[in-house]
């Protein structure tokens, strides 16, 4: 084997040549963006956009409303026509499947699939922040229109 | 290898699995937020232009 004639100075290369390596990988991981365009990631943004359109209407009428865990929530049903509730029970159960998958994909995405409470837990904090004026957030156990 | 190089590397083994450790348990809290904000903005569509176009082209507000 030619490792086994090296002499031990080349011993003390590779100790350096790890530790630099060290020094390289540290920030790269400290730092920067997170990744979010994945293939899986881009479809799910985009069905989530197109399923705004039917979810908004929701959101206003107070029907709909932005829980805590980072999920949408039937908090009203009455609020919807009858006709139209299975529909809108639809969109949310399928709304808050893509979300489900999206916190999963993007802890996933960034080598990291233990973090995605904490994507959730983040995902839900700016959900509730940037709702609209007028639609209901979930604070605590607590619903409050905003 | 002579003991020394033996126990330098032992050690550069210890340090380099504490680093693993200390990477794993770090959650990038601001950047994060930062992807949660570009994925909200285009789900909502709170952003002309951010991420893909909308399907029906916006209306032509006055965005005073």
């Amino acid at each position: 084997m030619k490792s086994a004639s090296m002499p031990s100075g080349s011993w003390a290369g590779r100790l350096a040549a790890l530790f630099v390596g060290l020094a390289l990988a540290f920030p790269v991981h400290a730092q920067g963006n997170l990744e979010i365009d994945t293939p899986a990631i881009s479809a799910l943004r985009k069905t989530m956009q197109q399923r705004h359109a039917q979810l908004a209407p929701l959101y206003a009428s107070g029907a709909v409303g932005i829980a805590a865990d980072g999920t949408v929530s039937l908090r009203d049903a009455a609020a919807v026509p009858l006709a139209q509730r299975a529909q809108a029970n639809a969109a949310v159960a399928a709304e808050n499947a893509d979300r489900a998958a999206l916190y999963r994909e993007i802890a996933r995405a960034n080598g990291h699939p233990e973090w995605e409470a904490e994507v959730r837990r983040t995902f839900a904090q700016r959900w509730l922040e940037r709702a609209q004026p007028g639609w209901w957030v979930q604070q605590g156990a607590a619903w409050s229109r905003k | 290898m002579n003991p020394v190089a033996r126990w330098l590397f032992a050690a550069a083994l210890v340090a380099s699995t504490a680093a693993c450790v200390t990477i794993n348990i770090y959650f990038p809290a601001a950047a994060a937020e930062k992807a949660a904000d570009r994925i909200i903005d285009e789900v909502w569509q709170l952003r002309e232009g951010a991420g893909s176009a909308p399907a029906t082209p916006p209306a032509a507000g006055d965005a005073k």
